[in-house]
Order: C-alpha cells, then sequence, then structure tokens
C-alpha cells in the first residue's frame, strides 16, 4: 500500500473518481498521445466526473465529447491507437458497452493477432461497473466474464483509489486493449455492502492517501486485502470491502485476495493461499452461473484439490436481472458473504 | 435509380474543392464519368493522368485478375481453404493506390488486393499468405486474402464487415489532432453499408470531420443479394452521406480517369482541411462472392457483359489505344503478367500450400495473443507439446 517510489510525489486524499482523474492526468502530462474522450467526458468531465478538468488543462481535441456510440467510441479509439494514439475511451456504464462488444472482441482483441504484429490496439475502454446505486438492470451490470472469455484483452478492476490511479497508469502504458471496469459503488467510500450505514469517505482510509506523481499498481498481480488463516475469498472491486465485512461479523480468519486483474490472474497468489487455508469462497456481484467465479473454482480445484477440506464455494449474483427496489435483497452482501465462509469452514 | 440512369461522359460538374454538401446535392444522384464508350476522355475530371501513369494502372489491373485467377484455380486444386475475387472491380483499388500518399492509410475489405498490389506488395507474399505456408508473413494466423501490410499503408483485413469504417475515421482523427498531412482511405461494399460501424462512422466523421475518405464499392451484390437490399428506399448509396452533411459523390467505378480525379479531389480537400468524402463507386462484380458460391443461381451469366459501364480494363486499354499504347502493347504486358504470376505461383507452391510443405509453428498462436505471453498461455503452449 505505502508508496515507495518518491518520484510518485506527494501524497494527498482521493476518492476513487480523483484518482482515476489523476491518472488521465499525470499520463496526458508525461504522453502527448493519451486522449480521453466519451460521451459527456468532455467539459463536462463525464457522468462520474472521471475527466473533470482534463479540457480545460489540455483542451479539446485531446479531451472530448462523443456521440452517443460506443460502437463509434471504441471503434474510433481502435482507430486511433492504430495511428500512435494512446486513447482512453470512456463508455458511460458497462451495461451500454453492448453495441461496442463487436469492436473490443473481433477488433482491438485480435488486432495483432490477425496481422501477426504487424497493427496493434493498444486501447484503453474504461466503464463502472456493479451494482448498489439503485441502477436497475441497465446501470448495475457487471460483465466481467464477457471479457475475461475474449483471448488478447487484459481486464482489470480496482477496488480503491490507489490501485485505481496505478492501474490506470498500467493500463495506458500497455501494448494490448485493456477493459478497465470502475466499481461504481465504491468510487466515493469503501462501500461494505451495508447501505444503511453511512458511507466511509476514502478520506478516512489508508487507500485513499494517492500520490499526486507517477506510479504503477502491475498488471496480473492479486493483492492481498486481509491476511488471515481459516479460508481464501477470492474477490474483486466492492466485493472486497464486503468481504472484509463478512470476515468481521464472523469473526473468521479470512485472508481476502483483492484479484485487481482478472486476465491475465495471478494464480500463484490465489494457489499460494488456498494451499494453506484449504479452503475457498469466491465471491463477486455478477451472476453465478457462468461468471468469473467458475473459472476460479475449476482453477482452484485443478491446482490446490489436494489441499482443499471442503468443497469450494460461490457466493454470486442470482442468474436474473439485477431489479431495480429489491436491490439490497439482491445484493450478495456482507450476511451471503459471511455465510458462504461459515459454510466453507463446516466443509 | 439504377445504374441504367447515366449521366454522359463530361457531364458532370468539378466544383471547388472547398464547396459545402447542400450545393452538390445532386452529385449524390449523378455520376461523375470521363471516358466515353469510344475510349475518349470528357469535361473537367480528365485530369492529367500520362501514359506511363495509366500503363502503370493497366499493370495493376492486369496483375489482379491474373493473381484472382491462379488463386481461384488453386483453391479448386484444393490448395487453399477459400479464394475471393475482384474481376470487373480492379480499377477502384488500383487507381486509389496511386493517388494516396506515401503515410496514407487504406482501411480494405477483402476486395482490394488491385489497391495492396497497386501500393508495391509483392504477388508472392500474397500467395503465401494464401497457402498459409512456411513463408507467410501473416504466420497462419489469417484465414486465406485477408492480407495486412503496414509497409504499404494497408489494414489488416477483418473478416466481419464494415468495422473498418470507425477505425478509418478514429485513424484520421488522430492524424487531425497530430496535424499529420495524412489521410485515411475506408472502404465498404454496398451491402456492408447496413452494418451500424457505417452510421457510427459517418457520424464521427460529421463530428470531427477528420481527413478521411469514405469509399463505397457498390459491386451490384452482397453475396446473393442485389444492392437494393441494403440501399432500401434510398436512390442511391452516395444519398446517405448527405444525412450527414457530407459532400458526396457519386463516381463510374470503372473508368479509371473518373476513380482518378474523384478520389484526387476528395484527398485535396481533406488534406487542405476542408473534412470527409463519401464516395460511391459504382461498379459490377464480375466474379462469385468467394469460391464458396455459384453465382449462376442468382443471376444470369451473361450480365456482366452487359453491364453498362463494362469492363474496366477494356474501357482502359481502349483510351490508352488512342493515346499511342497499342492493343499489342497491351496484350504483351498482360502475357508477361500471366507469366509472372505463373512463375511467383510455382514458386509459392514449392515452398507450401494449406496442405503441403512446412506449415508456420503453432507458436505463433499463442505468441501473438499478447506482447508478453501471460502465464496461462505459456502453460498452454506447454501443454500442446510446443
Amino acid at each position: 500500500m505505502t508508496n515507495t517510489d518518491e518520484s510518485a510525489g506527494p501524497i494527498s486524499k482521493m476518492t476513487m473518481i480523483e484518482a482515476i482523474r489523476s491518472a488521465h492526468h499525470v499520463m496526458m502530462e508525461r504522453d502527448a498521445s493519451v486522449v480521453a474522450f466519451g460521451e459527456d467526458a468532455g467539459a463536462f468531465g463525464g457522468v462520474f466526473r472521471c475527466t473533470e478538468g482534463l479540457q480545460e488543462r489540455f483542451g479539446e481535441a485531446r479531451c472530448f465529447d462523443t456521440p452517443i456510440s460506443e460502437l463509434g467510441i471504441v471503434g474510433t479509439a481502435i482507430g486511433m491507437a492504430l495511428n500512435g494514439m494512446r486513447p482512453v475511451a470512456e463508455i458511460q456504464f458497462a451495461d451500454y458497452m453492448y453495441p461496442g462488444y463487436d469492436q473490443i472482441v473481433s477488433e482491438a482483441a485480435r488486432m495483432r493477432f490477425r496481422s501477426a504484429g504487424d497493427f496493434t490496439s493498444p486501447i484503453v475502454v474504461r466503464m463502472p461497473v456493479g451494482g448498489g446505486i439503485y441502477g436497475g438492470n441497465t446501470h448495475s451490470q457487471s460483465p466481467e466474464a464477457l471479457f475475461t472469455h475474449v483471448a488478447g484483452l487484459v481486464t482489470m478492476i480496482p477496488s480503491n483509489p490507489y490501485d485505481a490511479k496505478g492501474m490506470l497508469i498500467s493500463a495506458i502504458e500497455a501494448n494490448d486493449p485493456v477493459i478497465f471496469l470502475e466499481p461504481k459503488r465504491v468510487y466515493n467510500g469503501p462501500f461494505d455492502g451495508d447501505h444503511d450505514k453511512p458511507l466511509v469517505p476514502w478520506s478516512k482510509d489508508p487507500r485513499g492517501e494517492v500520490p499526486e506523481g507517477y506510479y504503477k499498481v502491475p498488471i496480473g498481480k492479486a493483492a492481498i486485502a486481509r491476511r488471515g488463516d481459516e479460508v481464501t475469498v477470492l474477490t474483486y472491486g466492492t466485493m472486497v470491502h464486503v468481504a472484509m465485512n463478512a470476515a468481521e461479523i464472523t469473526g473468521v480468519d479470512a485472508e481476502i485476495i483483492d484479484l485487481r486483474t482478472l486476465l491475465p490472474l495471478d494464480l500463484e497468489a490465489i494457489t499460494t493461499s488456498v494451499r494453506r487455508t484449504g479452503r475457498c469462497v469466491i465471491v463477486h456481484e455478477a451472476t453465478r452461473t457462468s461468471g468469473f467465479g467458475a473459472e476460479l473454482s475449476a482453477q482452484v480445484q485443478e491446482e490446490c484439490f489436494y489441499s482443499l477440506e471442503a468443497p469450494i464455494v460461490r457466493v454470486a449474483g442470482w442468474d436474473t436481472p439485477y431489479p431495480y427496489s429489491q436491490e439490497w435483497e439482491y445484493f450478495p452482501g456482507p450476511q451471503r458473504v459471511a455465510d458462504g465462509m461459515l459454510q466453507a469452514l463446516k466443509g | 435509380m439504377t445504374v441504367a440512369d447515366l449521366q454522359s461522359a463530361g457531364e458532370a460538374r468539378r466544383p471547388a474543392i472547398d464547396v459545402l454538401a447542400p450545393e452538390i446535392m445532386d452529385m449524390a444522384f449523378g455520376l461523375i464519368r470521363v471516358l466515353d464508350d469510344e475510349g475518349n476522355p470528357h469535361g473537367p475530371w480528365i485530369g492529367d493522368l500520362g501514359v506511363d501513369e495509366l500503363v502503370e494502372i493497366l499493370t495493376t489491373m492486369f496483375t489482379t485478375r491474373a493473381f484472382d485467377a491462379r488463386m481461384m484455380k488453386a483453391q479448386r486444386q484444393g490448395k487453399t481453404s477459400f479464394s475471393m475475387g475482384s474481376r470487373g472491380e480492379e480499377a477502384i483499388g488500383a487507381v486509389t493506390a496511386t493517388v494516396m500518399g506515401a503515410h496514407d492509410m487504406c482501411f480494405p475489405t477483402y476486395r482490394q488486393a488491385s489497391y495492396l498490389l497497386g501500393r508495391g506488395r509483392d504477388p508472392l507474399a500474397m500467395m503465401n499468405q494464401v497457402y498459409g505456408n512456411a513463408a507467410d508473413e501473416n504466420l497462419g494466423t489469417q484465414i486465406s486474402g485477408l492480407y495486412t501490410s503496414s509497409e504499404f499503408g494497408f489494414l489488416s483485413i477483418s473478416g466481419n464487415l464494415a468495422t473498418q469504417m470507425p477505425q478509418a475515421v478514429g485513424w484520421a482523427m488522430a492524424a487531425k489532432i497530430k496535424g499529420d498531412p495524412t489521410v485515411a482511405l475506408a472502404f465498404v461494399g454496398d451491402g456492408s453499408t447496413a452494418e451500424s460501424d457505417m452510421h457510427a462512422a459517418l457520424t464521427f466523421a460529421s463530428t470531427y470531420t477528420p481527413p478521411v475518405i469514405v469509399a463505397i464499392v457498390n459491386n451490384q451484390y452482397a453475396i446473393s443479394t442485389d444492392e437494393e437490399v441494403a440501399r432500401g428506399s434510398a436512390q442511391t448509396f452516395a444519398q446517405r452521406g448527405i444525412g450527414y452533411g457530407l459532400p458526396s459523390l457519386r463516381v463510374d467505378g470503372n473508368d479509371v480517369l473518373a476513380v482518378h480525379g474523384a478520389t484526387s479531389w476528395a484527398r485535396d480537400r481533406a488534406l487542405a482541411g476542408h473534412g470527409p468524402t463519401v464516395i460511391e463507386f459504382v461498379t459490377y462484380r464480375g466474379s462469385a462472392h468467394s469460391s464458396s458460391d455459384d453465382p449462376t443461381r442468382y443471376r444470369p451469366e451473361d450480365e456482366f457483359d452487359e453491364f453498362p459501364l463494362g469492363d474496366p480494363i477494356k474501357r482502359l486499354r481502349l483510351y490508352l489505344q488512342n493515346r499511342g499504347f497499342s492493343n499489342d502493347q497491351a496484350n504483351a504486358l498482360d502475357e508477361q503478367i500471366r507469366n509472372m504470376i505463373e512463375a511467383k505461383n510455382e514458386e509459392a507452391e514449392a515452398i507450401g500450400t494449406i496442405n503441403t510443405g512446412e506449415r508456420p509453428s503453432l507458436r505463433h498462436t499463442f505468441e501473438l495473443v499478447y506482447e508478453t505471453m501471460p502465464p496461462h498461455l505459456i502453460r498452454q503452449r506447454q501443454e500442446a507439446g510446443i
């Protein structure tokens, strides 16, 4: 957590929004080929304000509004990347991504392969994911498995401001297309699943202490959010904080692994922990069937079968569209995660 | 409107390059033609192509036709899986290849082999790709005929239709942001204009006015269906551009001088900062869609012979005769090119075909997914035994 690189500059308290904005700012300052755009991303600074101030600072050529066309946003981003730019494209909500999915899957992800390295598509496509804001079925989805199933994409999802900035800088510098998922419920604080409590702001959390300058959190490296001996919890995004809460509720000494990059996956971090604890709970907001948890479960089984003392437990969204008024009955909150941990302990 | 409603050669006016779209709306419904049926040029789009340049274009067209025929034969012989020709539409790629600059970028469909050949790509390299043999610079990753060449400013062809269109607009947006004096040339077929990508491309082209030429190649067919299935209630494909506020031309795609004039005009416009141009090139798909279809099931066999805009090679030969390049000289050039293609094909076949000789290693399949091979692919490559 602590930044050891002094060149990263003084530390500021930042929300995840401010950290993402700071990553843009640092990279646009360092590299004239970095451009940021999306629906309302220009003067308005994006509906979540992640690009606020960039147009004012870097001009309309480098931070601009786009027509409402996710296909156009991703397609033109690929074209810009083909012409030496490093585009950072914002999709307003992950739920709106589907019209651009063909460009992501058939084009960005395959450009290097299909041209034998003759062309590449180093784009970053950012999009807010997950529930918790009464967004119903069109503003709450967690489509990570639709990206992790695609060869050629890197898929990342931070859980806190420090990681968000360092990971986004790594994503912008990567020479592969990166899908950068932003769990919108933790934009302003480490939401732990208790929606009735006032939100703890990032300013009161050490992970909200973010260097103002340039630093990177590497692609493909998980973090241990909580050390523990009894059970390994594999999770990411908002659910990292919900799992921390569940560990507190139950008193279970859980080791909570924040995967951070889903593909390529840090399998070593996973297997090291599961082999030690012998138990594994997988937690995500996305629907359960064919969710990313299915892949995690398969890999843990393949790698750690003889260390497992109990069946792997999955806590995930129900296999339904995301509801509106029943949000907090639907959301896989701390009690469901706690139950999952206890189930893994019982075996 | 059909191609039967022709403007005669020389009739279309040539507007200034800073013209606004509403001032030339009629040109989306007309047809820019320069060469008449006797091979004589007329009107303000004649240009100043010399005989040497015209022979160079003819060379590319002969090369493309011979190449296509040889690759189709190879497919029939089972030496490649698939073949797509561009018989009858060679002029469009062959001519635009001479108009575009060294640092311009072409976003092609699978029917622009004549562009790539016109830029100077060695047919042998293309044959090696078609055969997927050990010398294939594409390393066996892409299906037959979907070439790539950054060296010649030719984007890797996608098998998904019209996806290159918003990419071309994005490439041009980057050129505008950087201030590069370069232009993107994006090709799309008449049928593929129906894809959402086309609407996105034209919308972004309209909003950001980058240096891009949107070239719709109307070859009358989308596999088996007539061009009117995609055209719908519109009269022409060029008409599409008007709704986006983009100057739009409809051009005889089998008339080398018309293609050259219109593309040069559009490129000059783009370089001068006047933004995108939409061009519908009207032509005819003289070949089958691909080696996998039988066009006699959906169109008369002699339709190409009856096509009012004729065969672009015959028309250029006729014009060249009027410029002093004789029919015998053209025949000799054609024969020389056929022999060259035959020799190169022998060379390619000797290296290997889809089912003979060495193939590029399967390791490339793993190596070309990411810049650096991630651990899971290293493991899978090992599992695959390589």
